[in-house]
């Protein structure tokens, strides 16, 4: 399933916040959204998975999601928003209960999800006791659970510290290797930008505009430290950024 | 800077502990201790005579009395209803509390319109309306229940849609972004996760619950607590009037010792 944002502008109480997002991502392909603060970035996350509604401009879904998927648009929050009153099993239940998997078949998937992010043994903890990668991981296991046709993540790894980034990183590769997924990866950090996705939208500060599309051609899992092509790729995006984000903390001060 | 002001700078000093407090801990018998300690100085003062017989009686007295209470059999002839009432009363006004508050909590035009009227009735004494409400249900029970009822449910409503309103609105987007239909998320995310704040309400309400009872047994009951102790006030029994606030303040103990219990089965995953 192919997702295609035509003209998107919003804004929040008479303050603009997109202005003309045009964007296409195709199917089994990861688009990151970089830009500086408060440019729009979560908004426009938001107004891609429809928890709310662009003043201008449509979010169109072009051909059918998979027949398997319960969820086509799925979240990966940054706070991982996981029930505190449930367990690991009883955090991914939730999102199949309401799709009528119950009993053996949801503990199919559940057990197939938790193997997939290296969580069978905490199956039964509780948030609290999990560390801030492994919440993320089960959050993760959640969105797959539901067999998404795309994958909507805010700053997934923002939380975590620098090791557990990294280990995340590599196990969302892993996951992407396995069975491409249709995913925008919204981040601050171009490292992570460069590595993951297939081409990379850089928004400008408030109102966010599209300020370059840059694409990859090597496949995320290739990917290897030290290429030419990335460091270029991420010098220029820093490049891009830099006067952006300057100019961005200057206007917060000045609010 | 000259070296008499500096400390001494070659011995290691370990750094001042500034950490620690502002957090209770469970501390076993001191609740009962304060207590015991208390009930033997006014003994003591009764006894040596710095306190005088008609400020306080002696608390081996006050237990004589009650100890004659239960041996009379009276203990449950008086308890019985009391619980009863209690229990009808506090029943209906919470359960009809916690509804009304979670409508408000979730439903826009319900609150705009009930919040006003909550906050009207939330600081009449209901005590006032008592003659009011014996006309209405009754001398008999109904009025009591009514009393009860309408004392605990104003502030369970007030607690119940505070609690819904403080549940994490991000667990409810995340609700709606897989899809979950509203019912399931209201019985899922917000009940859940108003839980802590309902229970924590219950404390208040039934103390209420428990105050309204005496004053509704103050009025045309034969039986009950309350009528035990407007009994032995208006004939100055000061050994009988603690006895029966005595048994008061235990029902207040054990009712918040109750909502201990269901809040730690209940609310486990908060650790
Ligand atoms: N619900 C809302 N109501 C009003 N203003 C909002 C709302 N949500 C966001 N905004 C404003 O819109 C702007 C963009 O916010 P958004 O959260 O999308 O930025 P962001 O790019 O995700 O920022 P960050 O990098 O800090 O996550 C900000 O100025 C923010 O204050
Ligand atoms: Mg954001």
């Amino acid at each position: 399933m192919d997702l295609t944002l035509a003209n998107i502008t919003h804004h929040y109480s008479g303050l603009p916040v997109l202005q003309d997002i045009s964007l296409h991502i195709p199917a089994g392909q990861i688009l990151c959204i970089v830009g500086p603060s408060g440019c729009g970035k979560s908004t426009l996350l938001r107004l891609i998975g429809g928890l709310e509604r662009p003043d201008e401009g449509d979010v169109l879904q072009l051909g059918a999601p998979p027949p398997d998927c319960l969820n086509p648009l799925t979240y990966v929050f940054q706070d991982f928003a996981l029930l505190p009153w449930r367990t690991v099993r009883g955090n991914i239940s939730l999102v199949l209960e309401d799709h009528g998997l119950k009993g053996a078949e949801a503990e199919r998937i559940i057990s197939d999800v938790l193997a997939r992010t290296n969580l069978s043994d905490f199956g039964k903890a509780l948030p609290r006791q999990l560390s801030g990668g492994m919440k993320q991981r089960v959050a993760i296991a959640r969105a797959l659970a539901v067999n998404p046709a795309a994958m909507l993540l805010d700053e997934p790894l923002s939380a975590l510290d620098a090791q557990t980034r990294e280990l995340l990183m590599e196990d969302l590769l892993a996951l992407w290797a396995r069975q491409p997924f249709t995913g925008i990866y919204v981040t601050h950090n171009l490292s992570e930008a460069v590595r993951l996705g297939h081409s990379i939208a850089v928004l400008s500060r408030r109102p966010g505009r599209i300020r370059e599309v840059i694409t990859i051609d090597t496949p995320p899992p290739d990917r290897r430290a030290g290429d030419a092509r990335l460091d270029e790729v991420q010098a220029h995006l820093w490049s891009l950024m830099r006067d952006e984000a300057k100019a961005a903390d200057q206007e917060l001060l000045n609010v | 800077m000259s070296d008499a002001t500096l400390p001494d700078t070659a011995t290691p000093r370990p750094v001042p502990f500034r950490g620690g407090g502002f957090r209770p801990v469970a501390k076993r018998g001191v609740g009962l201790a304060v207590f015991v300690v208390l009930l033997l100085v006014i003994e003591w003062g009764t006894r040596a005579g710095w306190i005088g017989n008609l400020t306080l009686p002696r608390p081996s007295d006050v237990g004589a009395a009650l100890v004659e209470l239960y041996q009379s059999g009276m203990l449950w002839t008086h308890l019985g209803p009391s619980l009863a009432r209690l229990a009808v009363g506090s029943l209906l006004g919470i359960s009809a509390g916690i509804g009304v508050g979670v409508l408000i909590g979730l439903f826009s035009y319900i609150r705009a319109g009930l919040v006003p009227l909550v906050a009207a009735l939330f600081p009449i004494p209901k005590i006032a309306l008592l003659p009011l409400f014996v006309i209405w249900f009754g001398i008999d029970e109904g009025s009591k229940y009514a009393l009860i009822a309408l004392g605990t449910f104003t502030p369970t409503v007030v607690s119940t849609y505070g609690a819904v309103d403080n549940v994490d609105r991000a667990l409810v987007r995340m609700g709606q972004s897989f899809g979950l239909g509203w019912w399931s998320i209201v019985r899922k995310i917000i009940l859940p996760g108003a839980l802590p704040g309902i229970l924590s309400g219950l404390r208040v309400s039934l103390a209420i619950g428990i105050i309204l009872l005496v004053a509704a047994e103050m009025l045309g009951a034969e039986h009950g607590i309350g009528a035990y102790v407007l009994q032995a006030g208006s004939l100055y029994d000061l050994e009988r009037l603690f006895a029966g606030v005595v048994i008061l303040s235990a029902l207040g103990v054990v009712t918040s010792w109750v909502i201990g219990l269901v809040e730690k089965r209940l609310l486990r995953w908060r650790g």
